[in-house]
């Protein structure tokens, strides 16, 4: 019987907080009316969203009116994309996106490309940043809608947000920021960003799965995603008092923690690149970066013998969607299809421990040295 | 301020109901296992295992296979990835439908129904063969505002003849009767006794189906993002609970005891001559609005509703009332009384008497 794996895995996922499911309980049960009702029991779950917008709503210095509640990130994103490019008196058929974006922007842009958007990719830097200047050039009078994200899923780098949103402004275009793996995490006030639009998760930030929200500055039009019974402005369905009240605490709790959490995981990082004793490069900047992530391509080993080797880690190699396939995102940084399999995705954050790290540094080291040495790992 | 709750009866139950305590258990359990289902680790596989555990219970308690359950994020999802994602080149939706599915087929050719707020299926058969080519259909199973049961094999039968495709928002319907025909079927989990936040749409043949909401590739890349595994295991759970229907005959006793009692004091119930859920009942007091009395008797310490929960606050009269030829003042004073498995015949008794007092002072009201 071994332990169980120590989890770097917080780019996928994280934990729920206590504070969080304390949070969401007394709505599971107690308060379960429906928030749209207009009675006692509506009016209770109706109070809760209005607090979780509120909490959602002060991470990014915004009106709370400016926060609509979704499924979650890729839902917020669709509906981002989607809403500006078929918004009605739409004339710009433009999208300018990054190629290390999540796979929820990139195919959403490929469908909007399918029905006649202009779709332009921008390439990055060894780094993982974009070029601004390349952006500039590929920002025209056509283009609708920019998107980058905040910080980067696979490899934690920080793309410089507000500087492509002044280039989109300065065209005309609408910049939207998926923010899944930032928010809560950097500072995400909308007017510092620059940004017309915003998605954003729970689950990412220890708070529930199945619930996200997009903000809108006020004045952006866009066509409603889900239609009906017009819960939302622009997005119907019953909204899920838990849920909502599930993220406003997990944003809550993010901002009071911004700078401990992010000290913590700066902290493990040090700690961890002290500890490894093999070749390996990292991906993307080691400053422009969210140092609760590290991916690092192993280098003199296969890649296929890697992660069998560490059971022991609960860790990815790539974004958790895109399991089994090469990951687009070190392709983008120039990495060849074997370097990427030899590349790990480590990531953490406010539960994970010191001790965990310095095991987890043992255990790298010892399957590493094995595989290197042609032994089987233990 | 409202009133305290402690007081108060909850007689609407087609908005939502209290999670049921399996469910929220299933929800802490399933909880537990927080990784991402999409990792390959040993605890994105748990959280896998346990999704499809949750899956293949809740396939098992609907009589369908697995793998034709896609999870959304509710009712108003699945049926948009079902409206949304087909090549259909005609679309027919009832005109009792609920805002979700109307809304979401804006340009759709209305299928009638009748007085009693059943579909017309002779306006359905005369609507599919002037369809140039294939047909999209959405019929409810049960009516969220009247409960009113629709003909679905009937309707099955037509469309299936004409080669369309039917869709069938079984929101309502879900946990008190059988699953309906239909080549997609919507579900919602918080309407009998799940979370709210998670649905699922019944794909009974996937050809031609394509994904609305786009990204990872998640539920056989017909909708993308990381699974709500909690909220599925709830989902699961709660209709586990809904296997014993018992409780069914119990609520309709006390429902049509309530009608006889409140027609004899002046109401008039909307869908009777149909065959109804049992636990719903549209009823109107003449020469009263129907905001005035969800308000009286929210005071009175009851909780019902004027219409679908979604467009409360929002003040226009019934799509469904008007579609059913009911004159619009009428409609416009009904209000939903909605039973559900906790409800008491002591509940009914004393919602019977706050509404036949307010029956009774309604001069005073509608002045």
């Amino acid at each position: 019987m071994t332990a169980r794996p120590i989890y770097l895995d917080y780019g996928a996922t994280t934990p729920l907080d206590p504070a969080v499911l304390a949070a969401m309980l007394p709505f599971g049960v107690e308060k379960f009316g429906n928030p749209h009702s207009a009675h006692a029991w509506g009016y209770e779950a109706a109070a809760g969203v209005a607090l979780a917008r509120d909490q959602v709503a002060a991470l990014l210095d915004a009106p709370a009116e400016t926060v609509q509640f979704t499924s979650g990130a890729t839902e917020s994103v669709n509906w981002a994309l989607k809403g500006v490019l078929t918004a009605p008196g739409q004339v710009r058929r433009g999208i300018v996106t990054l190629a290390t974006e999540h796979s929820c922007v990139l195919e959403t842009a490929r469908y909007l490309e399918s029905i006649g958007a202009v779709l332009t990719v921008l390439p990055v830097g060894t780094d993982g940043l974009v070029d601004l200047a390349a952006a500039a050039a590929a920002i025209t009078p056509d283009t609708a809608i920019v998107s980058a994200m905040l910080v980067n899923n696979e490899i934690g780098v920080i793309q410089p947000v507000a500087a492509i949103a002044a280039l989109a402004h300065a065209a005309g275009a609408l910049m939207h920021c998926d923010a899944a793996q930032g928010f809560g995490k950097l500072d995400c006030r909308v007017d510092a960003l620059g940004v017309d639009l915003l998605s954003l998760t729970a689950h990412k930030i220890y708070g529930p799965k199945g619930i996200g929200a997009l903000y809108r500055r006020p004045g952006v039009t866009l066509t409603p995603l889900l239609h009906g019974g017009g819960q939302e402005d622009g997005r119907s369905g019953t909204l899920a008092p838990m849920l909502c009240a599930g993220l406003g605490a997990a944003a809550a709790l993010a901002g009071e923690r911004l700078e401990p959490d992010s000290a913590h995981a700066a902290a493990l990082w040090t700690r961890l690149r002290d500890r490894l004793d093999f070749d390996y490069r990292i991906n993307g900047s080691t400053s422009a970066r969210w140092h609760g992530n590290l991916n690092l391509t192993v280098t003199g080993v296969e890649g296929a013998r890697l992660l069998p080797a560490l059971r022991g880690l609960a860790l990815s190699s790539g974004s958790a969607c895109a399991q089994g396939r090469p990951s687009h995102v070190l392709a983008a940084l120039g990495l060849d299809t074997a370097q990427a399999r030899a590349s790990l995705r480590l990531g953490w954050g406010r539960f994970t421990t010191v001790d965990e790290i310095d095991r987890a540094a043992m255990l790298l080291n010892a399957a590493v040295s094995a595989l290197k040495s042609g032994r089987h790992a233990a | 301020m409202p009133p305290a709750k402690r007081q108060q009866t909850y007689l609407d139950w087609a908005a939502t109901a209290p999670i049921v305590p399996a469910a929220l258990a299933a929800m802490q359990d399933a909880g537990a296992t927080w990784a991402n289902p999409s990792s390959i680790h040993a605890a994105g596989r748990a959280a896998r295992a346990r999704l499809e555990d949750a899956r293949e219970a809740l396939a098992r308690q609907l009589a369908v296979q697995p793998d034709a359950l896609v999870f959304t994020s509710g009712g108003t999802e699945a049926l948009g990835l079902a409206l949304g994602g087909l090549p259909a080149t005609t679309r027919l939706v009832s005109a009792i439908e609920h805002d979700a599915v109307r809304a979401q087929a804006p340009d759709a050719t209305v299928i009638p129904v009748t007085a009693d707020g059943v579909v017309d299926l002779v306006a359905l058969e005369r609507l599919l063969a002037a369809a140039p080519g294939p047909a999209l259909v959405a019929v409810m199973q049960a009516n969220n505002e009247t409960g009113v049961i629709q003909p679905l094999g009937d309707v099955a039968a037509l469309v299936h003849a004409a080669d369309g495709w039917l869709l069938v928002d079984a929101v309502q319907g879900a946990g008190k009767l059988p699953l309906p025909p239909g080549d997609f079927v919507a579900l919602s989990a918080h309407k009998l006794g799940g979370p709210p936040g998670v649905g699922a749409l019944v794909v009974r043949c996937a050809d031609g189906l394509q994904a609305v909401q786009r990204g990872g590739g998640q539920e056989r890349g017909l909708r993308a993002g990381t699974e709500n595994l909690p909220g599925i295991a709830g989902f699961a759970a709660a209709m586990a609970e809904r296997a014993d229907r018992d409780w069914l005959a119990r609520a309709g006793a006390l429902r049509d005891g309530l009608e006889a009692r409140l027609i004899a004091a002046g109401g008039v119930v909307f869908g009777a001559g149909a065959t109804r859920l049992p636990t719903i009942s549209c009823i109107a007091l003449p020469g009263v609005a129907a905001a005035t009395q969800v308000m009286r008797l929210d005071m009175a310490g009851f909780a019902v509703s004027a219409g679908a929960a979604c467009s409360s606050g929002k003040v226009r009269t019934s799509p469904v009332l008007t579609a059913m030829g009911v004159d619009p003042v009428l409609a416009g004073q009904a209000i939903r009384i909605s039973l559900g498995w906790d409800t008491t015949a002591d509940d009914i008794a004393r919602f019977g008497d706050a509404w036949v007092a307010m029956a009774q002072s309604r001069a005073g009201l509608a002045a």
